[in-house]
């Protein structure tokens, strides 16, 4: 069946099935890999993108269920994302850099939701695993990212 | 618009047309390890047109900031603008191997480590050989010429030429044998904190990991492995996969189905549909409780002996038996690790492409040479018809030094007879991995009156790297001790303080569980149970644990100096907040230090908040400091999650954790600010990469006595009730 879906402002006909994960469709359909497959079950967050700005597991969200809502990933985060890359950058946050993207979408939700988030803010949202342990700098950086 | 964007086979043949059109390889001699062997010509440099130069870097991208410090060797003697720097992997051949391995490879924290010197020495001939290629453009001595930021200058003329514009002359030169080095006072990039070039793409998702590869026609494949460890694949039938729409192939294999299909999703639900039957003869049928009593039963006495060179397990007996003779008492702990996964981040996955006579692989890989003799072998092709293209790896922590991933999808792909991307389930890796061995540790010593260790005993009971893995490749010699297993016991990794009469022993126990270096190998178990026994040492013969440890260090004045160096950063000496308490550990790899000073609370439920860890790293000359902290952060956050969370159970030969819910992570909440101070130091260069997982686990469990007079002797400690908030 062919879903045609709003990826970062350009609609894309993706012929997969409905119980396609939109993680899948975003990688392989659309062609975007810098969302990435970590778990499968929502557990990780590293798939995060934002469904109608809002932040999403995409492994765990069916193809069929995106409808007429705008997908923004990683690509697409535009101006919001320039000052979180910013100050991923200037904190020298990734490692592996394989969860970043997750945790850049991540913290850009909550930037849109809370402008100036505390210790405790950030540690209720940002769930994303990271097995590197970057966790003291993505904190420093997404105070930094407030700050600017 | 976007098909194509990794198109990465697209994208190397546009790279070989650009090189050859618009870029310049500047030959650099590279003397071939052992030093009399005929010398080979690889190029380690490339410089463009607009002064672009490239770094080659020998070493995989793991998230370790290795290839930045190679880059920054290597810029720092050839005199060019950071602006200008960029990475690239080099190709797999005989002139691009790390000869502290003798092959094309990345592990124990030798990235640097070892090559040092190598890729300064690059840097500085490739300068030589432009500073040659200017002196004879303009016929001017080359000692009058000077350069600075990618451009050769001759002061007395006034005259100034782009590295660029001379780079094309270079390729008929000789090479110099070694030209001057940098004098340390001009140093611009080593030592210093530059930002790491691989850090840009990985904020804006164009940064291309394995599993982001994209090959023209290329099909994706997922796998099943028989659940038991050892066990073969009897019988599947294909037609269920088939039936899914979009499913092109089932591939049966010796113990594994795999499904190639469209999508990866559609590859996983025709998976999903086939029920194969598993030969269990001759697979493991062993249970993590069972082997944890044979593991706990090894450790009494009764291991083999192991002398560290230059002495014999003779000689070590007698000195320690004759030293306990004098002993007032005698104390022992046995202390317990589980397996562990690495659970990297980015789930294995590895892309083949068949052609004719041979293979092309894209890997995230650690071992790209064993990589193309296994899979040489496995396609009856000499090695060279092995062609392996090395990606950025989401985490490696030694897994990806194991060569079953890549073997797979070569396998697939020439049954298929076209090019696939095989990726894992979470799940598939979860409980198809190459663990940390599980192990008991048994400490010993004897001290005398005034409470002062005379003769210690190391004893450990686990399975052999080895035996399992590549490394050993089941070539463990009959009665030999597989070292690893004591590693932070003796030799490079053996603690600064002074251990009197000691002896060594250990038990090989086997699961029948695939077992594989894990970050930090053996330090990880030893040193959680050797900084904690000095804990409880100290307790025992009460002695403040700091104080006495400080008398062990005695003389060591490297060691003393990171010593002293956390305890006043932490403030030990000041009291504690109220409720709060301090655990201390160090931790030693190869020519590195590292201590920690952790600081937390434990409530009444033995919830433990975790407020503050100090750590102090020295790993001799830090090429980036702040690469080496990250290190050090990213090595204890490592650290403690193996020490509270996770573990690897088996039952009936079957890992019983399939994904993040039964292999917990530490997530950002339970991490407290880790404070790092890498010491500037004059000492050669050493490892960053394993280090830092040493001293934290320990650390955690003396600051848990000191909170709550409990003593954790087992990891991961949620079995002991403590649980990480």
């Amino acid at each position: 069946m062919v879903f045609n879906i709003e990826v970062n402002d350009h609609t894309v006909a993706v012929d997969m099935p409905g119980d396609m994960p939109l993680l899948w469709a975003i990688r392989e359909s659309v062609g975007l890999t810098g969302t990435k497959f970590g778990c499968g079950k929502g557990l990780c967050g590293a798939c995060t993108v934002h469904v109608d700005g809002r932040p999403v597991r995409s492994c765990s969200f069916a193809l069929s269920h995106v409808g007429k809502s705008k997908i923004t990933t990683i690509e697409g985060l535009g101006t919001q994302g320039e000052k979180l890359r910013a100050a991923w950058i200037a904190e020298q946050v990734p490692q592996c850099g394989y969860c970043q993207s997750g945790m850049i979408m991540a913290a850009a939700a909550l930037l849109a939701e809370n402008s100036k988030p505390s210790d405790e803010d950030i540690a209720n949202v940002m769930t994303n695993l990271c097995r590197c342990g970057t966790y003291v700098r993505i904190r420093r950086a997404i105070h930094r990212a407030a700050e600017d | 618009m976007l098909e194509q964007m990794n198109d990465v086979s697209l994208s190397r043949r546009g790279f070989i047309k650009a090189g050859a059109a618009a870029a310049v390889l500047v030959a650099i001699e590279w003397p071939a390890e052992g030093g009399t062997e005929s010398k080979v010509i690889a190029g380690w440099i490339r410089i463009a047109p607009d002064n672009t130069t490239t770094i080659f870097s020998n070493t995989s991208e793991l998230g370790q900031g290795t290839s930045t410090a190679l880059a920054q060797l290597v810029a720092e003697e050839l005199d060019v603008a950071w602006k200008d720097v960029r990475l690239e992997m080099a190709p797999l051949d005989d002139a691009h191997i790390n000869p502290f391995f003798g092959e094309y490879a990345t592990s124990g924290a030798a990235g640097v480590q070892y090559q040092a010197d190598m890729f300064r020495l690059a840097g500085a001939r490739a300068r030589a050989m432009l500073v040659s290629a200017a002196a004879q453009r303009w016929n001017v001595p080359a000692d009058a010429c000077t350069t600075d930021e990618g451009f050769v200058i001759h002061a007395p003329s006034k005259r100034k030429i782009a590295y660029g514009k001379l780079a094309d002359a270079t390729a008929a030169m000789a090479v110099p044998d070694k030209p001057a080095l940098k004098s340390r006072e001009f140093w611009r990039f080593i030592g210093k904190p530059m930002p790491r070039l691989d850090i840009p793409d990985k904020t804006n998702g164009t940064a291309v990991f394995g599993i982001d590869v994209k090959i023209a026609g290329m099909k994706y494949a997922t796998i099943m492995q028989c659940p038991n460890f050892g066990g073969s694949l009897k019988s599947v039938d294909p037609a269920p996969a088939m039936a899914v729409a979009g499913v092109e192939h089932v591939v049966p294999m010796k113990s594994a189905v795999a499904v190639v299909a469209n999508s990866y999703w559609t590859a996983r639900k025709g998976l999903y549909a086939l029920t194969p039957e598993w030969n269990l003869a001759g697979a493991s049928r062993d249970n993590s409780k069972d082997y944890r009593a044979r593991l706990n039963r090894s450790v009494a006495g009764n291991g083999i002996a192991y002398a560290p060179k230059g002495t014999t397990t003779e000689a070590l007996a007698a000195v320690h038996d004759a030293a306990m003779a004098k002993a007032t008492r005698t104390l022992e702990a046995v202390y317990e690790a589980p397996f562990v996964s690495h659970a990297t981040m980015e789930p294995m996955n590895a892309t083949a492409r068949p052609y004719p006579g041979g293979m092309e692989l894209w890997l995230p890989t650690q071992v790209q040479s064993a990589n193309r003799v296994s899979v040489a072998k496995l396609l009856g092709v000499s090695p060279d018809k092995v062609i392996v293209h090395t990606t950025l790896s989401g985490g490696a922590f030694g897994r990806r030094a194991e060569l079953d991933v890549p073997l797979q999808a070569a396998e697939i792909a020439q049954k298929i007879g076209g090019p696939i991307k095989l990726i894992w389930s979470r799940e598939e890796d979860m409980q198809h991995g190459w663990y940390r061995p599980a192990a008991a540790i048994k400490l010993a010593v004897g001290v005398d009156e005034d409470g002062n260790p005379i003769a210690w005993r190391f004893e450990t009971a686990c399975a052999s790297i080895a035996e399992w893995s590549q490394y050993g490749a089941g070539r463990l010699p009959a009665g030999a001790v597989d070292t690893r297993a004591l590693m932070g016991f003796f030799g490079r990794t053996a603690p600064a303080y002074a251990l009197a009469a000691p002896t060594f022993a250990w038990t090989r126990a086997d699961a029948g569980v695939p077992v594989t270096i894990w970050r930090s190998v053996g330090l990880s178990q030893n040193v959680f149970a050797f900084e904690s026994f000095i804990d409880e040492l100290a307790a025992q013969v009460g002695r403040d644990p700091i104080a006495y440890r400080r008398q062990m260090l005695a003389g060591n004045a490297r060691a003393l100096r990171v010593f002293d160096a956390v305890v006043e950063k932490a403030g030990w000496n000041e009291p504690a907040p109220s409720g709060h308490a301090r655990g201390f550990a160090m931790g030693f790899w190869n020519g590195s230090l590292i201590a920690n000073v952790v600081e937390l609370s434990v409530s009444s439920v033995h919830e433990v908040k975790l407020h503050r860890i100090a750590c102090v790293a020295d790993c001799g000359l830090s090429i980036n400091p702040d690469s080496v902290a990250a290190q050090m952060q990213g090595g204890i956050v490592f650290g403690l999650t193996t020490a509270f969370l996770s573990e690897i159970t088996i039952e009936d030969g079957r890992v019983q954790q399939s994904n993040f819910d039964g292999f917990p992570l530490a997530a950002l909440a339970q991490v407290p600010d880790i404070d790092v101070t890498v010491l500037p130091s004059d000492e050669k260069s050493a490892g960053a990469g394993e280090v830092g997982v040493a001293a934290i686990a320990p650390a955690l469990a003396n600051a848990i006595f000191a909170a709550t007079g409990k003593r954790v002797r087992r990891m991961p400690f949620k079995q002991d009730g403590f649980t990480l908030i």
